[in-house]
C-alpha cells in the first residue's frame, strides 16, 4: 500500500478484472441490443410477454410473502427457546437449503409434494383424489418458501438475538403482554430487518430459473428467464428472446434500485449462541406455540432432504457411478466448478485489494473512487443482468461462428464465476479490508513486498475466507443450470443437466441417485470451505 | 540541515478536507522524546510523516540529515511499534522477530542466534516457537521490541506501546525501554496519554494541540509548566 511501484501492479490487476467483467457483460448485451433489429411493433407488447411478466412479478410477490410470514414465527421461537437439546441441529437444518443445488431441493420437494409423493399417497389412502399438485404456481412457492424462509428466518433470528437482555429484564419487570413484547420490543428489530430481507427474497424468487424450468409445469406458469431460455432453446426467437432480456434487465435494475434504498445490512454473525433469557418464555401457551413452529420448519424443511437421501439410497448408486455418462458429467462438472471457482476468486480478490489500495489515501482522487466504485457495483452485475440473459447474448453473439456449444465450456465458466462473484465478493472483502487494516503499515514498515508477503502474511492469514469463498463458488457452479441449460449439448454435460435429463424422461430412480450424488458433492464443498466458522453469506438465485 | 539531529520537520503541512496540520520541529539525536497531546491533536499523523505512511502536502522531513521525500517506510532508518497488531498472529514469536532481520525470511544460523539473544534480551527466552495469542499483551509488545532490537534502526517511534497494559506491567514495560535504550543508543519517539510515562522514562516532551506542536521542552521544564491549559489538562493541573 506504501510502496507506488507495487500499488501501479495492484492497481492494473484490479483494473484488468473490472474490464474483463465490463467486456464479458457488455458483449453479451451489445450482441443483444445489435440482433434485435427489426422488433416489429408486437415485439414488446407480445400479450405472452406481458403474462409471463405479470407472473414473474406476481409469484416473486407470494413468495416473498409467504416465506417472510412464515419466518417472523419460527424466528421468534428459535429466539426464545435458546438452550433446548437438538437447537443447534435445527440451526444447521435450517442452513443446509442455502447449499444444496436448487434441482435437488426440488426433487425433494416432489418425493414428499409430487403426484406419487409422501403427502398425496397419504391423502389418497384417506380416499381424496390427487388433492395437491406440486406443478404450477402452487409447487413454485412451495419451492421458494423452501430456499428462502430458512434464510429469512436466520437473518430474523440474528437480529432478536441482539436485543439486550435488559429489554427482556425490563419486560418481564414491567410484565409487559406478549403482544405489548412484540410490538415494542421484537417488532422494532424485526421491521428494520423487514425491507432488505424481503428485497433480497423478492429479487431471488424475480430471478429464479431452474425451480420454475422444474416445477412451473408450461407456459402459463413461466418466468422472464424460463421464457427467455425456451425463446431460445426451443422456439428458436432471438427477437422473443431479446425483448424479455430487456425486460428483465429493466426489471432486476428497478428492482436493486428499491433495495440499494431499503436494504439494511444483514447480520454476519447469525447465530450468537449466548442468547438473553427470555422471561416470555416461561409460560405454557407461548411453550406450545414455539414447540409447534419449530416443528414444522423441522418436517418443512427436513422431510424433503430426508426424501433426497432416502430415494437416493434406494437408487442403483454402484451401477450409476459406473455409468461412463455420469462419471463424465461428474468429470465435466467438476472441472467447471473448480474453474469457474478459481476465475471468481482470481478476479475478486485483484478487483478489492485495487480498490483498497486506490483508496488508501488521504486525497483520493475522484478517479479512484470512481474505480472502486465500479469494482463494488461490477461484483453484483449478474444480479441486473443475470445468467439467462448473458447466456443469451453469447449465444446469438456466436452463433455466426458455428455451432455454440464448442464454446461451451468457456462461456459456462465465464457466467458461473460471475454468478458466485456477489457472494464471493461478500466474503473477501470485509475479511480482506481487516487484514489491510491490521498489516498494511506493518508490512510496509518492514519491507515485506510481493511474493513473501502474499506467501508469508497473506495467504495464510485470508486462508479461510478464501476457502470459504472458492469452496461456495464451487458449490454454485456445481449446482448450476442456468448456464448449461443455454449450451449444454451431448458432448458437454453436467450432473445438474443430467439429471434434470433424467427427471425429464421419468428415470426417477437415476435421477434420485443423481440428485444423492450432487447434493452431497455441494454440501461437502460447502462444509469444507465454513468448517469452524458459522458465518455463511446470505442468499443464492434460487 | 544538522545531522546532529534525529528528526527534523520543516514546514511539514498535511491537509485533510476539513482540517490542516502543520509541524515544525528538530528532535536532537539519542533520547527519548514523549509525544503527547489530546486525542484528535495529530500525533499519530505526526508519527505516520515520519515513518513514511503518509506524505507532507508541503514541507520536508529529514531524518538524521538526509530527506526523506519519496522514501518508502521500510527504507527509511525507522522501526515502529504499534499500539497493537504488531505481530502476525498466523506466524511463531521467532518468525515474527525473524522479519526484522529479512523481510523475505532467509535467515542463517547467525540470524536465528541474533533472534534468540533479542528474545532473552527482552525477557522471552524460549518463546520463540509460541504463537502470539498465547502470549500477554504485554508479552506481545516485547516481541515488538526484540524485533526491533534486531532491526538496528537509530529511530524507534512508539505509539502508545503501554495503552493496553496494567499498571504494574506498564512499569515493567518501561524500565525494559530505558535500559535498552541505554545499551542501543537510539533515538525514541513514543506517543503517549500518561503523565507518569512522560515523568519516568522522557528527557523531553514534543506537545500537541490542535495539530500543531505547541511545545517542545525537557522534561524537567514540562512538568512545571502552567501557562499552557492543554498541557494543564494533560498534567492533571486543573
Amino acid at each position: 500500500m506504501f510502496a507506488p511501484a507495487e500499488n501501479r501492479i495492484t492497481i492494473t490487476a484490479g483494473a484488468f478484472g473490472l474490464g474483463g467483467i465490463l467486456l464479458f457483460v457488455c458483449l453479451a448485451i451489445t450482441a443483444l441490443l445489435f440482433q434485435s433489429g427489426d422488433f416489429g411493433d408486437d415485439a414488446l407488447f407480445d400479450a405472452y410477454i406481458w403474462r409471463v411478466t405479470r407472473f414473474t412479478l406476481l409469484q416473486a410477490s407470494l413468495s416473498t410473502l409467504l416465506s417472510v410470514a412464515l419466518a417472523i414465527p419460527i424466528a421468534r421461537a428459535l429466539a426464545r427457546r435458546a438452550t433446548f437439546p437438538g437447537r443447534v441441529w435445527v440451526l444447521r437444518l435450517m442452513a443446509l437449503p442455502l447449499g444444496l443445488p436448487v434441482l435437488v431441493g426440488a426433487l425433494g420437494l416432489i418425493e414428499i409434494w409430487g403426484r406419487q409423493g409422501v403427502l398425496n399417497t397419504a391423502l389418497a389412502g384417506l380416499g381424496l383424489k390427487q388433492p395437491v399438485s406440486i406443478y404450477g404456481l402452487f409447487g413454485i412457492l412451495l419451492a421458494h418458501v423452501f430456499f428462502n424462509m430458512p434464510l429469512v428466518a436466520r437473518l430474523f433470528l440474528a437480529g432478536l438475538e441482539r436485543i439486550p437482555s435488559e429489554y427482556w429484564r425490563t419486560a418481564a419487570n414491567l410484565g409487559m403482554p406478549p403482544a405489548a413484547l412484540f410490538r415494542f420490543v421484537e417488532w422494532p428489530v424485526l421491521r428494520g430487518l423487514l425491507p432488505g430481507a424481503a428485497g433480497l427474497v423478492f429479487m431471488l424468487c424475480a430471478t429464479s430459473f431452474t425451480l420454475v424450468l422444474t416445477l412451473g409445469g408450461g407456459p402459463a406458469a413461466s418466468t422472464i428467464e424460463v421464457a427467455i431460455y425456451q425463446a431460445l432453446r426451443f422456439d428458436f426467437d432471438p427477437q422473443r428472446a431479446i425483448a424479455l432480456s430487456a425486460l428483465q434487465i429493466v426489471m432486476t435494475g428497478a428492482l436493486l434500485l428499491v433495495l440499494a434504498r431499503v436494504a439494511t445490512e444483514p447480520a454476519q454473525s447469525v447465530t450468537g449462541g449466548r442468547a438473553s433469557r427470555r422471561y416470555d418464555a416461561e409460560t405454557g401457551l407461548s411453550g406450545l406455540s414455539d414447540t409447534g413452529w419449530i416443528l414444522f420448519a423441522l418436517v418443512f424443511i427436513g422431510a424433503p432432504l430426508t426424501a433426497v437421501v432416502g430415494s437416493g439410497l434406494r437408487a442403483d448408486l454402484m451401477k450409476l457411478a459406473g455409468d461412463p455418462t455420469v462419471r463424465r458429467a461428474l468429470l465435466t462438472s467438476i472441472a467447471i466448478a473448480v474453474g469457474s471457482a478459481l476465475l471468481c476468486v482470481g478476479i475478486a480478490t485483484a478487483m478489492i485489494r485495487a480498490a483498497g489500495t486506490a483508496t488508501a489515501r488521504r486525497h483520493v482522487p475522484p478517479v479512484a473512487r470512481a474505480f472502486a466504485g465500479a469494482v463494488t457495483a461490477s461484483s453484483s452485475l449478474v444480479l441486473l443482468v443475470p445468467p439467462v440473459v448473458l447466456g443469451a447474448g453469447w449465444f446469438l453473439l456466436l452463433r455466426p461462428f458455428g455451432d455454440v456449444a464448442r464454446f461451451a465450456p468457456a462461456i459456462v465458466v465465464a457466467i458461473n464465476a460471475l454468478m458466485a462473484l456477489p457472494f464471493v465478493h461478500r466474503i473477501l472483502a470485509p475479511a480482506m479490508a481487516t487484514h489491510a487494516a491490521r498489516t498494511d503499515r506493518l508490512t510496509a514498515s518492514l519491507g515485506i513486498r510481493g511474493f513473501q508477503r502474499l506467501r508469508w502474511i497473506d495467504l495464510p492469514a485470508l486462508k479461510k475466507p478464501l476457502l470459504m469463498a472458492f469452496s461456495f463458488a464451487m458449490a454454485l457452479s456445481l449446482g448450476d443450470l442456468g448456464a448449461v441449460a443455454l449450451f449444454g449439448s451431448q458432448d458437454m454435460v453436467t450432473l445438474p443437466w443430467l439429471l434434470y435429463s433424467r427427471m425429464g424422461s421419468y428415470r426417477t430412480a437415476d435421477a434420485a441417485g443423481l440428485a444423492l450424488f450432487l447434493g452431497l458433492l455441494c454440501l461437502i464443498f460447502t462444509m469444507l470451505g465454513t468448517a469452524g466458522d458459522r458465518r455463511v453469506p446470505e442468499g443464492r438465485n434460487a | 540541515m544538522n545531522p546532529e539531529n534525529a528528526v527534523e520537520l520543516v514546514g511539514v503541512d498535511i491537509l485533510y478536507d476539513t482540517t490542516a496540520l502543520h509541524f515544525d520541529c528538530a528532535v536532537a539525536s539519542g533520547g527519548i522524546v514523549a509525544v503527547a497531546g489530546a486525542s484528535g491533536s495529530g500525533k499519530s499523523t505526526l508519527f505516520h510523516v515520519i515513518a513514511g505512511f503518509e506524505e507532507p502536502d508541503r514541507g520536508e522531513v529529514r531524518i538524521l540529515g538526509k530527506t526523506m521525500s519519496g522514501q518508502a517506510p521500510s527504507e527509511r532508518p525507522v522501526s515502529v511499534i504499534f499500539q497493537d497488531n504488531n505481530l502476525f498472529a498466523h506466524l511463531d514469536i521467532a518468525t515474527n522477530v525473524g522479519f526484522g532481520i529479512s523481510p523475505s525470511l532467509r535467515l542463517s544460523t547467525g540470524d536465528r542466534v541474533r533472534i534468540d539473544d533479542a528474545l532473552g534480551r527482552v525477557g522471552l527466552d524460549r518463546f520463540g516457537k509460541r504463537l502470539p495469542s498465547t502470549l500477554s499483551g504485554g508479552e506481545r509488545q516485547r516481541v515488538a521490541l526484540a524485533r526491533a532490537l534486531v532491526r538496528h534502526r537509530p529511530l524507534l517511534l512508539l505509539d502508545e506501546p503501554f495503552a493496553a497494559l496494567d499498571p504494574g506491567m506498564r512499569s515493567g514495560m518501561r524500565a525494559l525501554l530505558r535500559d535498552l535504550h541505554e545499551q542501543e543508543n537510539n533515538t525514541i519517539l513514543m506517543i503517549t496519554h500518561h503523565p507518569d510515562d512522560v515523568r519516568a522514562l522522557a528527557d523531553s516532551v514534543l506537545f500537541l494541540d490542535q495539530g500543531r506542536i505547541i511545545a517542545h521542552d525537557p522534561v524537567e521544564r514540562f512538568l512545571e509548566r502552567r501557562d499552557v491549559a492543554a498541557i494543564n489538562r494533560f498534567l492533571g493541573n486543573e
